[in-house]
């Protein structure tokens, strides 16, 4: 193929596959066709934004949950850091989300309709209520710090509650917030990303309740944590399992996800979120270590979130993932009729 | 043809539809090919070999259409037995005049007319392009001729064709062209089995056929091949070409054209031409048969428009007026004229020779050494602009501080900013109304003529010169419109019609043309398009409520006849030849012809009409003398007159090929017009020696993204970006011999350029097994220059100027050269890059081309391969233009 | 009440979509053996629809310099050059099995050449106007978050450009890769189907400026019976390869609101061999999300009242 004086026609016809480099495959395809070897979809247009949105937005849901969990179990110190990242990551997640539209500022045509068959749409709808909800929680955090009387005295006395209502809120929400991202990727074309639906929600609840877990690991004093380890281990058990599956289950699309850059992030991602895992069990004496853990379970989230956003990508701009999967539908139609 | 005129194709497809065969020949496969049933590949400029082939095919196989032959073919006439074929004269016929490069076609008449003869081999002929005002005229032929009804005779038309065509075998066929036999033979029974009693074809052709230097006689072949199946004068019969661009067949009826007037009147020659009287005789030949009679009428008419009042019988109606030719004002002479300082001032309209005729560099020369330039284009075009960024400001030869042409650029309207007429190849006139305003200063063509006109009217008002008579008398009194005072298309339309002096009535025939000066005619073979005051070429009736030749739509000239000749339709006696192509016929009980379309006849001769003893003119025409406008009535399967290069086509080889002519000792048309001029040369073809220096045949032809020069589409963003650099197209084979790779560079040589060019690797070019060796073909567009969006080198750069006898037209459509991987060298480099070549190829100052092939010319190639270049080139190789 | 198949299955688009009124379902169908590449559609269309200028690169794809389907160029010939055909059956010498009957390459066999003239005997240089294909399930239209892409009452699909924010969803939604995102605009652009053309009667652009019929306008109906027999015309007449792409109703989207008559597969020409519209997978995964969210918060309770510390 290489040879300089191969005509139009014959350059880009056929690929060979399995050039990822000795890993083997479940579907081997011979050999398929495309045109001069241009991708078939248009790969997202979406920037890094989005992909870092995929970890703030799941942030700010598992912290959620783990200010909720404090609120509920009296411990101030999860509760604190749980609203305060919480308002945090949803106000990063707005700013990502409306960066990265084509035109900024027209984000309000979001709010124009709410269609269920839009996972977009629904996760506007689900942010709408979720922000402010997170907001109110975490401007609660504020409160000791009003002025007794007047005005604000009225705020100091009003705002715990209030914090207490949109903290329920938020965390009522905040699965929703984690899981319906998931649905967002998988509702497209992107083979590796619309194959792997039925694991992506996983993936990403489990994402979000490590990142949120490392959120508490690295606020709360010991004594507090104990809640954070075990969401710890919980989301990195869905983490690892939907991870391992969409590496592993797809066949010729689960490639993308162990190859080149995102098999590498998500590598990074499996490696960091164990030794969260196990530095949040072993050092559930020592701050520090569970500090580092908890920073490590964060660290893994950011890998997770954009492995799996990189792999899709991956996938639609190589028009094999397109053909071969498809071409083995047609012609496994073709025999069986 | 879906590559050049994807609208026209339609038509091809629809009848492919129906059923249709597609048979394509090019040299490369083109988007014609893509959707053609067989593709035949053709070494470029071998088509008179595959043509003859066909010939050979009827004529052996008896598959001609007998009855119409007879009839109305002069099959049967006898020619002089002074007449010696290439056959005898291994590829010259009798007659050569080695010395003008031209033939004496005394011994080419029929039998017993050999004094008749009105070329006598001067080559004036040649300078004036005489050919081309045949191209509705037909020769004179003095008295009727003999002729055997069996065909039998030795001396018949129709043996002397056998035997000419005779070694145009399909083996000959397959080792000329390149095309397989089985194919040619496919080809050759598709073509008969659709013509006869019962079918027609249609032959359409373009300029991949004209631009030869044997042009004509590739339209002379096919000419012989429909003749003889019966497909002329017949309905989807015909042979149609299919011009360049919109009214190319209006600009020739009413010439751009420095040897006719309008209506194909000759332009006076100054020596033979003296008087009115020695002008039209030699239009008319006094004593002939044909409508060609009555040309004293239409010359007094057309002088008559040009001069009204002034012109009366007793002056000649002005004719000294009538400016005179001296010898060749073709385009390529002017362009060497003006390289050698003879002509001062220059007036481009809507052409753009820098970059769209051959040997740009002596185009681009040429217009740096005038004292003015006119451009009237669309947009800024090279021909605009070579002044400050043509390749040779590159190469220093020409200096933009120094350059002494002034250039005027005007902007010009398009076709949808202004209304008039298109004439396509039908004939057919159709008016087209303005759609918008023109932008900006942007003015039509007859807006700038009628106040340039106007203008040098107003200076010269009074002038007592008789030299300003000309232009002072000339009627000029068209209406004007608008706040730019643009002149009435309509008020012009009218004039060409003609109309009645007295009253100003318009005409509705041409027959109405008198010589009295009572009858002002623009232009004779339009008369009717304006008949009964009404624009007839406006007429836009529904197909769906008129039958299926649509005479009320639009106009064609003459007499808005649809077919030309259509008398052939019927049979000698008058009835139609099948149910099934019944066109005009002979009414009996009505005493007339009748049918579909305007009958190309007197309307009352009837088919048994016989010519008086001593008749001419119109009245010497016999009922069954179906091709009213030549002068024995008969089609011309062999031309006694006419063509300047032979009474038969004969193949010869390009001007430059690589090849040995496998059919005849001569290599290349012995008539051929070369001009001997510094900046002008011709690629060494065997057997002169060196030609190995230049082994590969290019090509050049149009992209559907593309229009002509560039100068329309180059600068408009869609089209642009479609096609967005210059490339050449090679095969697999040629890419692995010269080391070049697809989307590479690469630059080609020839004897007057170097271009370079993307590379486009592509299975659509094949080599070809042609006389036992391979030949390797490359194909490129020809648009690109150095202005628009998107430029790129010019093909038209690498050919040298070489011309067909007849018409003077370039032989643009092959050459040869050399390929080379990488950019070409820019600056005085390049220069040295093709004096290099230049000098390993034998083309010195004092070389002369071989116009007549001898094997003293043979030799082998002793420069050896591409790689013995000597860096060191001598200064007086640069011979080029030198005076720029 | 929504149609049953209004994520996927055979439906007519425009009265799901609301039409009270709607119109014959329009469309094209693109008949590519009578393709000549002039690429008229492409020029009528960026004319027409004021589409700005897609790029001056020379691409070496044939003669496809546009490259495919983009926010700049709603039209695109592909241009694809076949030194052999697809089936390999045609191959054998004297095989009565038509391969494509397009044309000969010449029979002369050069050097470097000698696998026979049999493997000349069958180039095809095959082209193809492609085009959005306003599908019944469209999935552009379906994950649109703003209503900026809407059914028209023709069936079409249409993006509005004054709602259209540029979120960029529709452009991996498309099983086909057609619409896309203009650079330096940020919002979304592809075939109207001509909406305004269609609106007063008209033809669109490119089906107008078709010289060859290639590209037929019409409604999809009748289109779809034209195209059968236009199938079964050129099967009789020895082009066993030719065969329809988009047509069927019960396809992966429901059908094609512009579809083809294709001589190779799909995918040679760079179309998708099987396209589907995601959401038909939607209520699955929606089912797995709310699963996966349950879990989660299941996973957060557990967290805080499972443990001893």
């Amino acid at each position: 193929m290489s040879a300089p004086h191969r005509p139009v026609g014959d350059r880009f016809r056929r690929y060979r596959s399995g050039r990822g480099g000795g890993e083997q495959l479940t579907v081997p395809p011979a050999e398929f066709t495309s045109y001069y070897g241009r991708p078939i979809l248009k790969p997202p247009v979406w920037k890094w934004d989005i992909a870092a949105y995929l970890f703030t937005g799941g942030l700010a849901a598992g912290s959620s949950l783990l200010a909720a969990g404090g609120q509920l179990t009296g411990r101030p110190a999860l509760r604190r850091a749980g609203r305060v990242t919480s308002l945090a990551a949803v106000t990063a997640s707005a700013y990502f989300l409306v960066n990265d539209l084509g035109r900024p500022a027209r984000f309000h045509h979001m709010l124009r309709v709410a269609k269920p068959t839009s996972p977009m749409s629904v996760g506007t709808w689900i942010l709408t209520v979720f922000g402010p909800a997170a907001g109110v929680a975490a401007v609660a955090e504020a409160a000791p710090w009003l002025p007794e009387r007047g005005v604000l005295g009225v705020g100091r006395r009003l705002l715990p509650a209030a914090g207490r209502a949109a903290g329920l809120v938020a965390a009522a929400t905040a699965p929703a917030l984690a899981t319906y991202t998931g649905v967002l990727l998988a509702g497209t074309a992107v083979p590796s990303w619309h194959e792997a639906y039925p694991e992506l929600p996983t993936i990403f609840a489990g994402s979000a309740l490590a990142s949120g877990a490392g959120v508490g690991l690295l606020a709360a004093p010991c004594a507090q944590a104990g809640p954070a380890r075990r969401m710890a281990v919980a989301g990195a058990a869905l983490e690892l399992w939907g991870a391992h599956r969409v590496e592993t289950r797809l066949g010729l699309l689960s490639e993308p996800y162990r190859t080149g850059v995102p098999g590498r992030l998500l590598r990074a991602g499996r490696t960091l979120t164990a030794a969260g895992v196990l530095g949040a069990l072993v050092g559930r004496r020592s701050r520090l270590l569970s500090g580092l853990s908890g920073a490590a379970l964060l660290a893994a989230s950011v890998a997770t979130r954009f492995g799996i956003f990189h792999g899709g990508v991956a996938s639609a701009r190589d028009p094999k993932y397109t053909v071969v999967p498809q071409r083995a539908r047609v012609d496994r139609r073709a025999a069986g009729s | 043809m879906a590559e050049a005129h994807p609208v026209g194709f339609q038509w091809v497809m629809e009848a492919k539809r129906r059923g249709a065969k597609v048979f394509h020949v090019d040299p490369r496969f083109t988007r014609t090919s893509a959707v053609a049933d067989s593709y035949l590949p053709i070494r470029a400029g071998t088509d008179i070999a595959l043509l003859g082939g066909v010939v050979r095919h009827i004529l052996e196989n008896e598959l001609d259409f007998r009855e119409y032959v007879l009839a109305y073919t002069n099959a049967a006439t006898i020619v002089s037995d002074q007449f010696a074929d290439t056959e005898d004269l291994d590829g010259l016929f009798s007659g050569y005049r080695p010395d003008t490069g031209s033939y004496d076609t005394s011994s080419w008449q029929y039998a017993g007319h050999e004094g008749h003869a009105e070329i006598t081999g001067t080559g004036k002929e040649r300078d004036s392009a005489a050919g081309l005002r045949h191209e509705s005229h037909g020769m004179p032929v003095p008295a009727p001729a003999q002729r055997d009804e069996t065909l039998q005779h030795p001396r018949c038309v129709y043996q002397i064709l056998r035997r000419h065509f005779a070694r145009y075998t399909p083996e000959m066929v397959e080792r000329v062209c390149g095309i397989p036999q089985d194919k040619f033979l496919e080809l050759a029974d598709a073509w008969a089995a659709n013509s006869g009693r019962e079918r027609t074809g249609a032959l359409v052709y373009s300029v991949g056929w004209t631009q030869h230097s044997v042009g004509v006689q590739y339209i002379r072949t096919g000419a012989i091949i429909q003749t003889l199946l019966g497909n002329m004068g017949r309905p989807g019969g015909g042979i149609l070409a299919l011009r360049g661009h919109a009214s190319i067949q209006g600009s020739t009826d009413i010439p751009t054209l420095y040897n006719l007037l309008p209506g194909y009147l000759p332009m006076p020659h100054h020596a033979d031409h003296e008087t009115f009287d020695d002008w039209v005789d030699s239009i008319r030949h006094p004593g002939q048969k044909g409508f060609w009679g009555d040309s004293r009428a239409y010359a007094a008419s057309l002088l008559k428009a040009y001069w009204g009042d002034a012109a009366t019988p007793e002056n000649d109606f002005c004719y000294d007026h009538l400016p005179r030719m001296t010898g060749d004002h073709g385009t390529y002479q002017q362009v060497l004229n003006m390289i050698d300082g003879k002509i001062r001032g220059y007036f481009l309209l809507g052409q753009n020779p820098a970059v769209g005729s051959a040997h740009g560099r002596a185009q681009r020369l040429g217009m740096a050494n005038l004292d003015w330039l006119v451009v009237r284009d669309l947009f800024l075009i090279e021909s605009a602009t070579f002044w400050k960024n043509s390749p040779e400001v590159a190469t220093g030869e020409i200096v933009p501080e120094q350059c002494r042409t002034e250039v005027f650029f005007l902007p010009a309207a398009s076709h949808v900013e202004k209304e008039g007429t298109f004439t396509q190849t039908q004939r057919l006139l159709q008016w087209r109304e303005k759609a918008v305003d023109p932008p900006g200063d942007a003015r039509s063509e007859l807006w700038f003529f009628y106040h340039l006109g106007r203008r040098l009217r107003e200076r010269l008002a009074g002038s007592p010169h008789p030299r300003d008579r000309a232009l002072l008398d000339l009627t000029w009194d068209y209406p004007t419109h608008g706040p730019h005072a643009e002149p009435s298309a309509e008020a012009v339309l009218r004039e060409i019609n003609g109309y009645e002096v007295a009253t100003g009535r318009p005409l509705s025939a041409f027959t109405q043309a008198r010589d009295d000066g009572s009858t002002a005619i623009g232009c004779w073979i339009y008369t009717g398009v304006y008949a009964d005051g009404v624009n007839q070429a406006a007429r836009r009736r529904s197909r769906h409520e008129q039958d299926w030749v649509a005479a009320q739509w639009g106009w064609a000239w003459p007499a808005n006849r649809r077919t030309l000749y259509n008398r052939a339709s019927a049979d000698p006696q008058g009835r139609p030849w099948s149910e099934r192509k019944k066109y005009v016929w002979w009414d009996p009980d009505a005493g007339e012809w009748t049918g579909y379309d305007v009958p190309d006849f007197e309307k009352t001769k009837p088919p048994t009409y016989r010519p008086p003893e001593g008749a001419s003119g119109v009245a010497a025409i016999a009922g069954d003398d179906a091709f009213v406008m030549q002068g024995d009535g008969k089609a011309w399967l062999y031309a006694p007159s006419g063509v300047l290069d032979g009474p038969l086509p004969a193949h010869y080889e390009p001007a430059e090929s690589p090849m040995r002519n496998p059919l005849y000792g001569q290599q290349a048309n012995p008539t051929r017009k070369v001009y001997e001029h510094p900046v002008n040369s011709v690629n060494p073809s065997p057997p002169e020696a060196h030609s190995a220096v230049f082994p590969y045949v290019f090509t050049v032809s149009r992209l559907t993204e593309h229009h002509t020069a560039g100068g329309m589409s180059r600068t408009v963003r869609p089209l642009a970006e479609l096609q967005p650099e210059m490339f050449v197209e090679v095969s697999p084979e040629l890419a692995a011999e010269a080391g070049l790779t697809h989307l590479g560079w690469a630059h080609l040589v020839s004897g007057r350029a170097a271009i370079e060019a993307k590379v486009l690797v592509t299975d659509r070019l094949t080599p070809l097994r042609v006389d036992g060796r391979i030949i390797h073909q490359l194909w490129l567009p020809y648009h690109f220059g150095t202005e628009g969006l998107v430029t790129g080198d010019s093909a038209n750069d690498l050919f040298g100027i070489t011309l067909d006898p007849n018409v003077l037209i370039q032989e643009s459509k092959v050459g040869t050269c050399d390929v080379r991987p990488g950019r070409r060298p820019t600056g005085p480099a390049l220069l040295d890059l093709v004096a290099d070549y230049r000098r390993r190829a034998g083309i010195t100052p004092q070389r002369r081309v071989p116009i007549v092939t001898t094997d003293a010319a043979g030799g082998g190639d002793a420069a050896g391969s591409t790689d013995e270049r000597s860096p060191q080139a001598s200064a007086d190789e640069h011979d080029g233009g030198g005076d720029a | 009440m929504p149609d049953a198949n209004s994520l996927y299955g055979p439906l007519d688009p425009a009265p799901d979509a609301g039409w009270t009124d709607a119109q014959p379902r329009m469309g094209f169908f693109t008949d590519t053996s009578v393709c000549i590449g002039c690429k008229a559609c492409e020029v009528a269309c960026k004319e027409w629809n004021d589409v700005p200028g897609s790029g001056l690169d020379l691409l070496g794809m044939s003669y496809d310099n546009t490259g495919a389907l983009t926010a700049n160029s709603w039209r695109h010939v592909a241009f694809v050059e076949q030194p052999r055909p697809a089936a390999p059956a045609a191959d054998a010498p004297g095989s009565s099995v038509a391969g494509p009957q397009f044309l000969g390459m010449p029979g002369a066999r050069p050097p470097g050449r000698g696998t026979g003239a049999e493997t000349r005997s069958d180039f095809r240089w095959l082209m193809m106007s492609d085009v959005c294909k306003h599908c019944t399930h469209a999935a552009c239209l379906d994950v649109c978050p703003t209503g900026s892409l809407f059914r028209t009452e023709f069936g079409t699909v249409v993006v509005q450009e004054d709602i259209c924010n540029g979120c960029g969803y529709c452009i991996p939604a498309c099983p086909y890769g057609v619409i896309d995102q203009r650079k330096g605009d940020g919002r979304a652009w592809k075939c109207t189907l001509c909406y305004d053309r269609l609106g007063a009667g008209g033809t669109p652009a490119c089906a107008q400026a078709c010289p060859t019929e290639s590209i037929q306008y019409g409604p999809l109906d009748e289109l779809r019976e034209r195209a059968a027999h236009r199938v079964a015309t050129l099967h009789e007449r020895g082009v066993p390869q030719a065969r329809l792409y988009g047509h069927d109703p019960t396809d992966g989207v429901g059908g094609d609101g512009a579809f083809f008559l294709l001589l190779d597969d799909p995918e040679v020409y760079g179309l998708p061999p099987d396209p589907v519209v995601t959401t038909r997978d939607l209520p699955r995964m929606w089912k797995r999300a709310g699963l996966a969210a349950l879990a989660m918060a299941a996973a957060a309770v557990a967290a805080f009242v499972g443990g001893s510390s």
